[in-house]
């Protein structure tokens, strides 16, 4: 199993020793043919606008999209969410379109805006949840599962083969999510070691 | 709640990394910047090649027009402040900028005392030309570092030199035995755990940059080679003949750091570079000021 971390822009290397953690290869996402071969695919923190512009660029996000919705398993976080939603507030297109979510970007405002929550996530345990300039998600489609919501609003969805939230669990000491990832998505009858 | 603002503040800076910060002066400038791809905005109130050509004081930008830049683009906006210079920076966090530069590139107002970063919200970047620098200012609150380079002058070379000699300190002190690093906290002055935190993981506790001298694909890609997590590109890029394609331009090889070939391609074509003043030929060195 090799997972792929899309390398253009952002805290991408953060993601990468979660996934090691767990004992799972992973490798950079930077062009079109590293697509091929990997198993699951994380979209990490950064900038939205930078990754968004250098996916066209590099015309991958097309491939990218069709892979995704043959199933290719995805976990996105923050700039990734953003990436990954319908409908983008005050845009007129979205990016890779696959996750039947609107969100809005910087809800909670700048910088001075950020903060960190503990919630817990299933029965696996608390997890401080980390959001910088974070986006919000607005409305979802109703076959969108709710895994973690704060004050009332999601935080956290899945949508068959793709999670994605609006913290950085990569930014915490806590691989839990990346672990569901695997376990859940990626190879659901596979139980990590770690 | 004191610590976990730092950590989020740190967190920023890592969400930066891979990506080119440009100075602006503009709206127009802060759009152009955004849609070429940078991950961030510099307001300042005249380029650091300006600052030279004009000479004079420079100081904080225009609150009015730092909020018309925050309004034009959805990416951070980071403005200057002068060194030293805590009321500048407490009107910045109140209109809310995402990132202060305690920058040498104005005219410092306090040739002793930097800011006491630790007494603020919001973040803070500062630079340093050698890890002793560095981890000064990540002492005093700074939630990410930059090389100071030679603002203004197109030319790497300092960039190149600062970058160098700070990893090369920290290889050296993350191989030392442990009770070595007391005589290293007092001969860089600073104190004992930031250099126990440089021993134990082999990297500073924040971000780094490059700053000042990049002006070409080629400069950014090398900056990156040599250990910078991210750039800062100040005049050349609104100082070239094309600005929105060597913005672009150099945003890729960012991205693509290690790869030539795409590299050359661009590099190809980018109309002129910004003439640039040697390093060595230059009266007024930002990077002296405040150590």
């Amino acid at each position: 199993m090799v997972i792929g971390v899309l390398a253009l822009q952002g805290a991408f290397i953060e993601h990468e020793k979660m996934i090691e953690s767990l004992g799972v290869d992973c490798i950079e996402v930077k062009q079109k043919e590293d697509l091929e071969n990997i198993d699951g695919i994380i979209l990490p923190g950064g900038e939205s606008t930078v990754q968004g512009l250098l996916l066209k660029e590099y015309d991958m996000l097309e491939p990218l999209r069709d892979k995704i919705n043959n199933g290719l398993p995805v976990f996105a976080t923050c700039a990734g969410l953003i990436l990954l939603s319908h409908v983008i507030e005050g845009e007129s297109s979205p990016y890779l379109d696959t996750l039947p979510v609107k969100i809005k970007r910087n809800a909670y405002g700048r910088q001075l805006g950020s903060f960190v929550i503990n919630k817990k996530f299933k029965n696996v345990g608390e997890l401080p949840l980390i959001f910088i300039r974070a986006p919000y998600i607005s409305k979802i489609d109703n076959d969108v599962e709710v895994l973690i919501e704060n004050d009332g609003n999601p935080v956290a969805v899945q949508y068959n083969n793709q999670i994605a939230m609006a913290f950085h669990p990569e930014l915490s000491d806590k691989n839990y999510l990346h672990r569901y990832f695997i376990e859940q998505i990626v190879t659901p009858s596979l139980k990590l070691a770690v | 709640m004191k610590e976990s603002r730092y950590e989020l503040n740190k967190g920023l800076a890592q969400m930066l990394k891979g990506g080119v910060i440009m100075d602006v002066t503009t709206p127009e400038q802060a759009r152009i910047a955004q849609k070429a791809g940078a991950c961030a905005v510099m307001a300042l109130e005249r380029i650091p090649a300006d600052i030279r050509a004009a000479g004079g004081v420079s100081r904080m930008s225009d609150p009015k027009m730092i909020k018309e830049i925050q309004d034009a683009v959805s990416i951070p906006v980071m403005a200057k402040c002068r060194i030293g210079h805590f009321v500048e920076a407490q009107i910045l966090e109140a209109i809310e900028i995402d990132y202060i530069d305690e920058s040498e590139v104005l005219t410092p107002a306090d040739d002793i005392y930097h800011i006491d970063k630790t007494k603020f919200k919001v973040p803070f970047v500062c630079g340093a030309r050698d890890l002793g620098e560095a981890l000064r200012r990540i002492n005093e609150g700074a939630a990410m570092i930059r090389t100071k380079g030679e603002p203004g002058t197109g030319d790497v070379v300092q960039a190149v030199r600062h970058m160098r000699k700070i990893n090369a300190d920290i290889r050296k002190i993350h191989s030392m035995a442990e009770d070595e690093l007391f005589e290293v906290a007092k001969e860089l002055k600073v104190p004992y755990d930031l250099v126990l935190y440089v021993h134990k993981h082999g990297k500073l506790p924040v971000v780094n940059f490059a700053a000042g001298g990049v002006a070409t694909p080629a400069d950014a890609a090398l900056m990156m080679q040599l250990g910078a997590e991210g750039v800062f590109v100040g005049s050349g890029i609104f100082k070239s003949g094309d600005p929105y394609k060597r913005a672009s331009a150099i945003v890729s090889a960012v991205t693509n750091y290690t790869d030539a070939k795409l590299i050359a391609k661009l590099s190809e074509n980018l109309g002129e570079a910004m003439v640039g003043i040697n390093a060595e030929e230059i009266e007024i060195i930002m990077e002296k000021r405040g150590q």
